[in-house]
């Protein structure tokens, strides 16, 4: 039953794991908030998604878990297209990326272990398995031995660090971060930044939103530059 | 496209830890999920006792006061279920009317084709046994004279089929000279059953609208539930929670409201029999004695608990389907 590696490489290698497609999003209040944006992230990328306030970013961040559904043109999540995933479907797809907020978005009556094993739990997984892998994930982001914490006990860099390994307790394939380091200072941004550069090591894609642009320069990754809606550079 | 492929292959090694976990670990995880949905569902009734007791109380008044008439129609019933509906006919004569007379009209009577049995009462047996049963057997001594009439009564031939034969037999009857007031007993009962019916109905609807309320109560208590927990909802939907996952433990809430605002209205309708338990017995004991107050059986107190139950579920389930298909996360 085993496939040869190299044809099932060769077959995945094909189909990009993000394609945008001519996309355009229109709001009827605001207008149009992207414009005709196409490029596409190949398995195991990592880039910067950058530009202006309002330039669109979390517009575009939006419509890969389908939170938003764009108007004209398509959106391809590991080759399935994302206009035509029925409601029901989108939990599903939800899991195959690990969101990353700026304000992390974490449960603040449960504990840290409790906000990292959620998708876990969603996803249906038992009690042991569970408990093994938010450890290994805690452990992968520096924060093992703090399970029984809350949040608000936590620094905000040690938070936006549990709000990754909840990101990727799940291990999916892709990793989308909305100004990831927002509220954190530099030294903890280029802790956090090293760590997403970690995962793309081990094969994730991994797509970050962000204006900070020193700390661009100082990576070396792919950088899309959004302008009121259009992508300028790729 | 050589660095694309050795990507690939981490990225496989990455995801195949992830495909782990067989059938027994996910009914296990499955089983674990409800179990803890229905008690931590629980513990949250339970964290907010003022809260949790108040709707409870609106929801068992709600069921109580459905299932009280219930059983007091189902008492009501008892106490009019021995009178069968009968045909017969009650000739009362003239207070005049000697004791032949009454005898040869009773005889007379008795040659009719249509009939089937005559009986006569006379004054001094009529009195007799209305001293044994009435209660007011000291009062009728008193009594310089016997009030009571004769009494003819009159059991028609074939008496169920023949409605009009039975109302023609009953105009002649009235006819005659001696008779001062005729009257058929099945109409009393017959109208004691249709005011029966209507009860009944009376009740069906009354419950129907009181579950409704029942439903709107929970509905409105879930829909509040789900307000104060917002951002835990809008949290596991964009982690990848099914509406499913989300409404379980919602639905377990409106369970155990429903459940517990059907033990606490069996709890009020018992209480409420128990407590009129001895005035109606001490009145039965009056008259005959044969009645005895009937209390919420066995099946009726499942069947009190389930309605309710599902009842709750329902209403919680109806403010789940439409709120988390308005609720779209950020």
């Amino acid at each position: 039953m085993q496939r040869p590696l190299l044809m099932h490489c060769l077959s995945k290698t094909k189909i990009a794991m993000l394609k945008f497609d001519n996309v355009s999003m229109r709001y009827p209040e605001v207008g149009d908030v992207l414009r005709n944006v196409s490029f596409h992230l190949q398995h195991g990328e990592m880039a910067f998604l950058t530009g202006h306030s309002g330039a669109g970013k979390s517009t575009l961040l939006k419509l890969i878990p389908v939170i938003e559904r764009c108007s004209r043109g398509q959106v391809l999540l590991d080759g399935q297209n994302l206009n035509k995933a029925r409601n029901r479907q989108i939990p599903y797809i939800r899991r195959k990326v690990g969101l990353i907020f700026q304000d992390y978005k974490l449960l603040q009556d449960r504990t840290v272990f409790d906000n990292v094993a959620l998708p876990l739990v969603i996803a249906g997984y038992g009690h042991n398995e569970i408990s093994r892998r938010v450890r290994a994930s805690l452990d992968k982001v520096g924060l093992l031995g703090k399970e029984k914490k809350y949040p608000v006990t936590l620094s905000g860099g040690e938070q936006q660090r549990v709000g990754i390994a909840r990101a990727v307790v799940n291990k999916p394939p892709m990793i989308l971060a909305d100004e990831p380091t927002g509220n954190l200072d530099p030294e903890l941004s280029a802790e956090i930044m090293h760590l997403f550069e970690q995962f793309q090591q081990v094969g994730v894609t991994v797509l970050i939103a962000t204006h900070d642009i020193s700390l661009i320069t100082q990576m070396n990754h792919r950088v899309l530059k959004l302008d009121h809606g259009q992508l300028i550079a790729s | 496209m050589k660095h694309i492929n050795k990507n690939q292959i981490k990225q496989d090694r990455w995801q195949t830890r992830t495909s782990g976990g067989n059938l027994v670990d996910k009914l296990q995880a499955y089983r674990d999920l409800h179990a803890h949905a229905l008690f931590s569902s629980l513990g949250r009734l339970i964290a907010s006792p003022f809260a949790s007791v108040m709707t409870i109380v609106v929801l068992s008044v709600a069921i109580s006061l459905a299932s009280g008439f219930y059983i007091l129609v189902a008492n009501l019933q008892q106490l009019t279920g021995n009178l069968e509906a009968s045909n017969q006919i009650s000739l009362f004569l003239r207070d005049e009317v000697s004791n032949a007379k009454a005898h040869s009209l009773a005889d007379s009577i008795r040659q009719n084709q249509g009939v089937q049995e005559v009986k006569l009462i006379t004054k001094e047996q009529a009195l007799e046994e209305f001293q044994a049963y009435s209660g007011f057997g000291e009062a009728v001594k008193a009594l310089e004279k016997n009030p009571l009439p004769f009494v003819i009564q009159v059991l028609p031939k074939n008496s169920l089929e023949n409605k009009q034969a039975i109302e023609a037999l009953l105009e002649n009857l009235k006819q005659e000279t001696e008779v001062d007031f005729a009257q058929m007993d099945m109409q009393w009962v017959a109208r004691l059953q249709s005011i029966m019916d209507v009860a009944r109905r009376g009740v069906r609807s009354l419950s129907l609208l009181l579950g409704v309320g029942v439903l709107f109560i929970t509905g409105n208590t879930i829909r509040l539930e789900l307000h104060n927990r917002h951002d835990e909802v809008v949290i596991a939907k964009l982690v990848g929670a099914t509406d499913g996952f989300i409404r379980r433990p919602f639905l377990y809430s409106g369970f155990w409201m429903g459940f517990f605002s059907g033990v606490a209205a069996w709890f009020i309708v018992t209480t409420t029999m128990l407590i009129l338990k001895q005035p109606v017995e001490k009145l039965s004991g009056l008259y005959d004695g044969a009645f005895h107050i009937l209390f919420l059986g066995f099946t009726e107190t499942l069947a009190l608990l389930a309605i309710s139950s599902v009842l709750g579920m329902a209403g919680s389930w109806m403010v789940l389907h439409f709120q988390l298909q308005k609720l779209k996360p950020e």
